[in-house]
């Protein structure tokens, strides 16, 4: 069995004095969809901004490959971010903001650079807003030329803020499907923070949960397995409030 | 670290070419990837074939296959017919994931404009713009007509905090500002004054044009920048945030609610400003003349008092009321305008300045010109 991607050991992470998740242990497989789950206020987006670097945890470890990822030193980054807006540079088109890390990062021509921004615009539908500026866009465009930015480097995990918040159904389906592709052709690894669970059951290989009031991950594996399974009352109605609001 | 695919040319007939790619294909070495295959694709000419021949292909990344649809893409648009051929299910998933089995859709280039268009595009912005404004000029003044025949009707709630920000928060630059103007432009004078005697025309001189001109509008360029860039930026903020929208579904109109209190609340401060202005202004001509003109304070204050009129004190005020109006209209119309996030905010901030600035040296030409030859 090869050694997992991603490594978080006794993670505690929080600021001055409050504690928002304790002690997490969890591994994150090559090519998996790992979601990190739990309701609003619980620390999902947080953690993730520990994931990936963009704060220091108050203690335990957190390692990429046996790397850990730490966003104050400037260098080639490891992995991509898809941030819960897209977080597009609003003075750049389209174009140039997928194009900027090759640009920072690589030392291809400028013409291979146009053809991998213009291919990785196509694979996220984006072709035609190429010229576009990110305040032209709708939401969901935004968050998948989030996506075409995060995948520019070709890195091998991507990390998802909230990938289908605020979308309509269908481009929350048409994002699912992409993440999917993704996935199963590139081997791609993704790690998705969500509260959308009809998502999740359809992308998600295996989770965790997170809980507001114990500060701690109350549950772990498949969403589906633990939906059907787990005797956690809070693992229970959070799974069941979905399939109320499915069933009515 | 040795190269992990390897490109061969194989010419099979004198229009049909194929470029075999062998290995794994992957973006770390895109670079000489795509060195290799622009050095090849030139092979081929309009009506000819160069097809990718992937059987031998075990592994291929995005990135590497993003440059090989780029590469196709460039050939069919050149009418060099090229597929994909021979690949194995796997990579034969990433070709199609990447389009690499689609038609290529021919791109449509846009015409970059000339000198002459792009002047006629900017001057229809500008008339575009100017006819904007003075329709937001038209809706304002029926507003301020409602509010008129229902004083009730209007939002003086903001009227004292928007008065205290733009007004009294924005007195010791006032002063500041137009005392030094007074001390430089005496220590100008006073240089000439000096040679024929008549030191005692400094004051004439800075009583005159600080009470007339430069009092007026060197306290409207500041308030321009200090509030009317704060109203730009705070309603062009609500707009993009859709208060504005709010707003007008609760039956509150932005003319009534927003823009007019911001419009009082100048066209209130700003005059008071202005004779601060020149109050400040005619002492930093009195601290040169005493200090380099041997001058002594009553002299010069008995001076400015002999020389400067009603009319030129009134004349000033005149103008900043105009000029309050002015700044307020600008700054709240470049703010309702405003469109598209947080760059949106900023150019509309950025244009306030600068239309308002433009406009604010026009009115005072005007004016100026005007006063002049009516022989006020």
């Amino acid at each position: 069995m090869t050694d997992p991607l991603f490594k978080v050991v006794d993670l505690t992470i929080g600021w001055d004095e409050t504690v928002v998740q304790r002690d997490a242990t969890f591994e994150i497989e090559r090519g998996e969809i790992f979601a990190i789950l739990g309701g609003s206020g619980c620390g999902k987006s947080t953690l993730l901004r520990y994931l990936v670097g963009l704060e220091m945890p108050i203690s335990g470890s957190i390692t990429i490959d046996g790397v850990a990822p730490d966003q104050s030193v400037p260098g080639r980054p490891l992995f991509g971010v898809m941030f819960q807006s897209g977080a597009l540079l609003g003075s750049f088109t389209v174009a140039e903001n997928v194009a900027l890390p090759l640009q920072a990062w690589t030392a291809l021509p400028a013409d291979a650079i146009g053809g991998i921004v213009a291919a990785k615009l196509r694979l996220v539908g984006l072709e035609s807003a190429a010229d576009r500026m990110p305040s032209e866009l709708s939401g969901g465009m935004c968050k998948r030329a989030g996506i075409a930015r995060a995948m520019a480097l070709e890195p091998d995990l991507l990390f998802l803020d909230e990938p289908s918040a605020g979308l309509d159904p269908v481009s929350a389906v048409e994002l699912d499907e992409l993440i999917l592709d993704l996935n199963q052709q590139l081997g791609l690894t993704f790690v998705v923070v969500t509260h959308d669970l009809d998502s999740i059951f359809k992308i998600g290989k295996s989770c965790i949960m997170l809980d507001r009031e114990s500060k701690s991950i109350i549950a772990r594996g498949d969403p589906r397995v633990l939906r059907d399974t787990s005797t956690d009352p809070r693992v229970h109605s959070f799974f069941n409030r979905v399939r109320q609001e499915v069933a009515s | 670290m040795p190269s992990a695919f390897a490109i061969e040319h194989v010419q099979a007939s004198t229009d049909r070419g194929e470029i075999r790619l062998r290995g794994t294909l992957r973006f770390a070495e895109a670079a000489p990837l795509w060195t290799e295959l622009r050095r090849l694709e030139t092979t081929a000419s309009r009506g000819q074939t160069l097809d990718f021949e992937m059987s031998a292909v075990q592994r291929i990344d995005g990135g590497a296959m993003a440059l090989l649809a780029c590469l196709r893409a460039e050939l069919h648009r050149r009418g060099v017919k090229s597929e994909f051929m021979a690949a194995d299910a796997q990579v034969q998933r990433i070709i199609h994931l990447y389009g690499g089995d689609h038609a290529v859709r021919r791109l449509k280039r846009r015409r970059p404009l000339g000198t002459l268009d792009q002047l006629g595009r900017a001057t229809v912005a500008i008339l575009h713009e100017l006819r904007l404004v003075l329709g937001f000029l038209g809706q304002l003044v029926v507003a301020g007509a409602g509010v008129l025949r229902s004083p009730r009707s209007a939002n003086l709630r903001e009227l004292p905090a928007t008065m205290e920000r733009s007004g009294a928060d924005a007195v010791p630059v006032i002063i500041v500002i137009n005392f030094l103007v007074g001390v430089a432009m005496a220590f100008q004078s006073a240089a000439q004054l000096k040679q024929f005697g008549a030191n005692i025309l400094v004051a004439d001189l800075i009583g005159i044009s600080i009470c007339r001109e430069l009092g007026p509008l060197m306290t409207a360029i500041v308030v321009c920048g200090r509030s009317g860039a704060a109203f730009a930026a705070e309603l062009g903020f609500m707009q993009v945030n859709e208060e504005i929208d709010a707003l007008r579904t609760m039956g509150f109109g932005p003319m009534r609610y927003l823009v007019l209190p911001r419009a009082v609340a100048l066209i209130v401060v700003v005059p008071l400003l202005s004779l601060l202005a020149d109050v400040a202004g005619v002492l930093g001509g009195l601290a040169v003349g005493v200090t380099t003109l041997d001058l002594t304070a009553r002299a010069y204050l008995n001076q400015t008092m002999r020389v400067v009129s009603v009319w030129d004190v009134s004349s000033g005020i005149v103008k900043s009321v105009v000029f309050a109006f002015a700044v307020a209209l600008i700054a709240c119309q470049q703010g309702l305008a405003t469109s598209g996030g947080a760059q949106g905010v900023g150019r509309r901030t950025t244009s306030t300045v600068v239309i308002t600035m433009f406009t604010l040296i026009l009115i005072d030409a005007v004016l100026t010109i005007f006063f002049r030859v009516a022989g006020l």
